[in-house]
């Protein structure tokens, strides 16, 4: 369920109508004018690349890095060939909102991915697809179709001399290939491991040429900018907090789903608009940015607002965007003894202290919750997670060890009663 | 290699559309799309499908072989008809994501990564399929997903998959 309240994604957009998705609905809600603006009136790239900046858009794809900012790290003179990629890897637990994008307005992304070559002066682009949605993978191929038939894309753009190519790619199972590198490696054809930084991708990147990533919700957001200015999207959410944004919301709420509203709502308003709780049930906890981030209760979860400085003041991250609602009847122990699974698995293992360390997560959480845990494990867990923390490639390694810190900072008595009485305290799921 | 085609020239033409989206001297980019298209024809990955397609993009085949056993998605056993693909991560686990797989496992008689004696389904347990709005979800054959898979709507699935 998609559920649009104000935004600049799905402005428009029919979620009943099995069309609005073409090119044709797209152009009639105002898709494409944002392209015919900048070469008709020849808007120059420094004025793409500030009003992008005075959007103060951040990065949907979980880092949150202002778009405007990485866009002008590109070399715009460089000589040789420059890429232009898409992370439409969404693999984050808990995360389904560039599904829904794909899915309901891919011509958005296209239309933003376009203008980002104009702005940075590249030719060629690639949108990653996650291979678990194919069928977003093939509904983005059919929208490209559509796209160079009308002359929006390829050669000589609305008869200008600007040229953009774009293709789709897909993965094929592994979360890995979300980080930047490691999609950089796959889309190269090869094991999606992820590379030593420096050197960055927009000096080195695909096939070593300097490349920029942003995520399909940032790229998605872009033509509303320029169509409208970036200043009237920084108003519709909050300082340094601009915009609107997709909250992908899952568990224990009576309608889970894609919400676009704008940053700075109250995560209460968003709980309601969701229906509130299944069964009536009571809240526990939040999980308020995909399964890196940090759980929050209750309590601290209903005092803070939707945006990237409330949550990070809790203590959160709002990372993706993917808000995970747990009631009274989850089980703590059990909710990170399948996300510590995870981690351990989707870990590439080139480093030792990630491939070893996220084994050790996993099997301490296991025996706790079967009932095996010593009373030195919780130490156990802490200090391992600080032998993985900042040692590490990517950041797989942190976003393995922030959901066990979070867990035993509120919820230790859970794991500690665990522990003594080899049993849960709630039935779990 | 030999003369024989292992693939349909459907699929050979696949492969080529995929070759086309690369640079020239960048072949290699196209052997994930290369792999999908001959296991969507063959169903699995043989050692010697990965060396002809290896070779039909024109690399060597340890640069396909690395890519095959990387990837979840890509079956280098034997899979039944039908390889059904139940998520378990947190999110669907919520709205009952374990019960679709106990369900299945109970129904088909067989447990997880096997696969029944009539060949006709293999069950596999996945993680996020980032659908879990949709909870819980369930792929099937890699390309098909299912949305609110309860014990009825499996029911039903499994009915519709002959
Ligand atoms: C393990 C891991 C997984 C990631 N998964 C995704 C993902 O699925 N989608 C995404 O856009 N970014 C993901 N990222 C972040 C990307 O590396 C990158 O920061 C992002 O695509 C940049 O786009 P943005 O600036 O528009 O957010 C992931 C990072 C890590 C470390
Ligand atoms: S941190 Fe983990 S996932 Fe990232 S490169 Fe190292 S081993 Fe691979
Ligand atoms: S947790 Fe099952 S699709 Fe995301």
């Amino acid at each position: 369920m998609t559920v649009y309240v104000k935004g600049v994604v799905f402005e428009g957009v029919d979620f009943d109508d099995p069309n609005s998705w073409k090119l044709d609905a797209y152009v009639k809600r105002g898709g494409y004018a944002a392209l015919k603006k900048i070469i008709e009136n020849k808007i120059t790239q420094d004025e793409i690349i500030a009003e992008m900046k005075a959007s103060s858009l951040r990065g949907r794809g979980g880092a949150g890095f202002p778009t405007g900012l990485k866009w002008s790290f590109m070399p715009r003179s460089f000589p040789g060939q420059k890429y232009l990629v898409c992370n439409t890897d969404e693999g984050e637990p808990g995360t389904f909102k560039d599904l829904d994008i794909m899915v309901n307005n891919p011509h958005a992304l296209i239309e933003g991915m376009i203008i980002g070559g104009y702005a940075m002066g590249i030719t060629v682009g690639y949108n990653y697809i996650h291979g678990e949605v194919f069928e977003a993978y093939e509904r983005f191929e059919e929208a490209l179709e559509e796209a160079r038939a009308a002359g929006f894309l390829g050669d000589k753009i609305l008869g200008s001399d600007f040229c953009f190519q774009l293709h789709g790619h897909h993965g094929y199972g592994a979360y890995i290939c979300g980080e930047e590198t490691a999609l950089l490696e796959s889309l190269e054809g090869k094991k999606g491991q992820p590379r030593f930084k420096p050197p960055f991708p927009a000096s080195y990147g695909l096939y070593g040429k300097p490349t920029t990533i942003n995520n399909t919700e940032t790229f998605a957001s872009v033509p509303y900018i320029i169509r409208e200015g970036g200043q009237k999207f920084l108003e519709l959410g909050k300082p340094n907090n601009g915009g609107t944004k997709l909250f992908s919301v899952s568990g224990h709420v009576n309608r889970p789903g894609n919400y676009e509203v704008p940053l700075g709502l109250p995560f209460s308003e968003l709980l309601e608009m969701c229906g509130g709780m299944r069964d009536g049930k009571k809240l526990k906890a939040v999980i308020p940015g995909g399964s890196s981030a940090p759980v929050l209760p209750a309590d601290i979860m209903m005092q803070c607002t939707m945006d990237y400085d409330s949550i990070a003041k809790a203590g959160s991250m709002l990372g993706s965007g993917a808000v995970i609602v747990m009631d009274e009847s989850v089980c703590m122990v059990k909710a990170l003894e399948r996300l510590s699974y995870f981690y351990h698995e989707e870990s590439c293992g080139q480093c030792t202290p990630c491939r070893e360390g996220t084994g050790w997560l996993y099997r301490v959480v296991h025996r706790i919750e079967h009932g095996l845990g010593r009373p030195e494990d919780l130490d156990l867990l802490l200090s391992v997670g600080g032998n993985i923390a900042g040692r590490t490639i990517c950041a797989l390694g942190d976003a393995a060890v922030m959901p066990v810190q979070g867990m035993l900072k509120h919820f230790r008595a859970e794991f500690e009663h665990h522990i003594q009485h080899k049993s849960c305290l709630v039935p779990g799921f | 290699m030999s003369a024989n085609n292992l693939l349909t020239p459907e699929s050979l033409a696949q492969i080529d559309r995929e070759l086309a989206k690369y640079p020239a001297d960048q072949r290699r980019s196209a052997i994930m799309g290369a792999l999908r298209i001959a296991q969507t024809e063959k169903r699995h990955l043989t050692n010697e499908l990965i060396e002809y397609v290896a070779d039909y993009v024109r690399i060597p085949p340890v640069a396909a072989y690395e890519v095959a056993s990387f990837y979840n998605m890509y079956d280098m056993k034997p899979v039944g008809k039908y390889k059904l693909t139940v998520c378990t991560n947190l999110p669907c686990a919520l709205s009952g994501g374990y019960q679709a797989a106990d369900y299945l496992k109970q129904k088909l008689g067989i447990d997880i990564g096997e696969t029944t004696a009539d060949g006709k389904f293999t069950l596999k347990e996945g993680e996020c399929m980032g659908a879990c709005g949709y909870a819980p979800v369930m792929l099937v054959n890699n390309h098909t997903m299912c949305n609110h898979m309860t014990p009825e709507a499996l029911d039903k699935k499994l009915a519709e998959l002959e």
